[in-house]
């Protein structure tokens, strides 16, 4: 698979298409045409190869990869990129929930906006959404930079391990153990790189920074009702 | 899971094509659960006689004489699959009354005027196609394909439930204080067909409607009582609305164009709709109320 490579899911079965993104030594172009809203949509690719899928995805889309620069051009179902480890996955709409779930590495940009828990339980990725996000925004993450353009809806954080997020925009509220904490040159800078990764050139300095207060992290009895 | 799909057409000219649009919505999300299948069709001629009441009956054959005698007209009864669908040129209500009175114990499906609902136990492919289903015409439909948990399979247990005049809800997820509820609404003389919770939704909804509720409060309402998860989709003859609860992990999409407004589970059942690739598709908001009227 050395130039492009196109298949058309409406004639092609999924497994059959996900079984050739997944054969060893792949370089190049893929086209997925015709999607159709279907789940698992290129999971498991672990090639530096580009994949284009032209049109909405269902669940799972992109999920698990490695390597791989994958471009959704429509929305994602839920689950766009859980646990991705690598590489770049890119959706032109928008994202339902539980975007980039427990992912551990690689980009994921999402040009809409997102639904509730996006960035659940991430452990390492980084988030660029260029629209809004729903409620419980990065609820238990623990590490990874997760970067909001518009407003972030209820709960943003929700036990939050480690992770940085910036948001823009309005947050509805924190979770618990969610805190603002100070832009620094190092944050601003690292704003700046993701802005830039995901082809937008805000001015860091409109953004907020929210972590962890650290304050969950051991068993207090006072913090009993937070937990 | 379960998957509930709705089509509220706008454009006249598709009026023949609802059955085959419903069928091919509701039948891509059966891998969301298919242990039963039912639907709600509104505006079909065959099926609900234009200005004759319509009632939808399930595990009895309706003795069609003895009810067109209580009434003093002819009533005519229909089977499709396991529903019958008698119609009468009287009121729903009056229909539904001798239909109660000669038949104490058959569950009713649903009732009003230009509106039939089908439903039984069985995969949605197989139902829909015993139902004729894509032959169906009319204004709007909506449906449901099971994955039980709260209540048993069997015909009370399926989905719509259409229990006051030309309304129906579906439902996917599940209400955790419908015991409650349940008891709180018998006290006040409500009767139910099953131990089903989306029954408690319905008849919820029915009560506030007849209390003189436009449906986007009775369905806040529904949201400030209710416990648990649920994206609905509640029908009227000219209205179509969609609800979530406060977690939303429950999935809709809705999607709507000059032609149509559709909502389904997932967009997968959204996508053989003429003209999709230009419609406005967005994940409604939790305990945000989505209405449209015609």
């Amino acid at each position: 698979m050395d130039t492009l490579t196109a298949f058309d899911l409406a004639t092609v079965p999924l497994r059959e298409v996900n079984s050739a993104l997944h054969a060893p030594g792949l370089t190049g172009d893929v086209m997925i045409a015709n999607p159709a809203g279907a789940h698992n949509v290129a999971v498991g690719v672990d090639a530096p190869i580009r994949v284009t899928i032209d049109g909405h995805v269902g669940y799972y889309a992109a999920g698990m990869n490695q390597q791989a620069e994958i471009t959704i051009n429509g929305n994602a179902g839920t689950g766009v990129a859980e646990n991705m480890m690598s590489g770049t996955v890119w959706v032109r709409g928008n994202a339902s929930q539980s975007a980039g779930a427990t992912a551990h590495g690689g980009l994921l940009v999402i040009e809409g906006n997102a639904a509730a828990r996006c960035g659940i339980s991430m452990k390492g990725v980084d988030i660029v959404v260029g629209g809004d996000i729903g409620h419980m925004g990065a609820f238990m993450a623990q590490a990874g930079r997760l970067v909001v353009r518009g407003n972030a809806g209820e709960a943003l954080g929700d036990s939050i391990y480690e992770a940085r997020l910036y948001v823009r925009g309005e947050v509805a509220s924190l979770g618990a153990d969610c805190v603002a904490k100070p832009m620094r040159a190092e944050h601003l800078a690292e704003l700046a790189d993701l802005l830039r990764a995901a082809g937008f050139d805000d001015d860091p300095t409109e953004y907020t920074r929210y972590g962890s207060a650290r304050n969950l992290y051991h068993f207090h009895v006072d913090n009993a009702s937070s937990y | 899971m379960c998957g509930i799909v709705g089509l509220h057409l706008r454009n006249p000219g598709l009026y023949p094509r609802l059955g085959e649009l419903l069928s091919g919505m509701l039948c891509e999300m059966g891998d969301r659960g298919s242990d039963s299948a039912g639907v709600a069709v509104y505006g079909d001629p065959t099926l609900s006689p234009p200005g004759h009441g319509c009632v939808s009956v399930l595990e009895v054959e309706p003795a069609a004489e003895t009810i067109g005698n209580a009434l003093g007209t002819d009533v005519a009864v229909a089977r499709y699959d396991n529903t019958y669908l008698l119609s009468a040129d009287v009121d729903s209500q009056t229909l539904l009354h001798a239909v109660r009175t000669v038949h104490p114990d058959a569950l009713i499906a649903g009732f009003g005027a230009d509106m039939a609902v089908l439903k039984g136990v069985g995969h949605p492919r197989v139902l829909t196609e015993s139902w004729g289903l894509a032959k169906a015409e009319g204004w709007q439909g909506v449906g449901h394909t099971r994955m039980a948990t709260e209540s048993a399979v069997d015909p009370a247990g399926c989905h719509p439930y259409a229990v006051g005049p030309e309304q129906c809800m579906v439902h996917n997820g599940s209400f955790a204080n419908h015991a409650t509820i349940r008891r709180e609404l018998r006290r006040t003389g409500v009767r139910f067909d099953s131990e089903n919770d989306t029954e408690v939704g319905a008849r919820f909804i029915a009560q506030q409607l007849a209390a003189g509720r436009d449906v986007e409060s009775a369905l806040k309402e529904l949201c400030a009582v209710f416990d648990g998860f649920y994206t609905l989709l509640v029908s009227n003859r000219d209205s179509f609305a969609v609800v979530r609860d406060a977690i939303a992990c429950k999935p809709a999409v809705i999607a709507e164009t000059d032609d149509w407004v559709a909502m389904a589970s997932e967009y997968r059942a959204l996508a053989g709709l003429p003209g999709v690739s230009t419609a406005k598709i967005w994940e409604p908001e939790p305990e945000v109320v989505y209405a449209w009227t015609r």
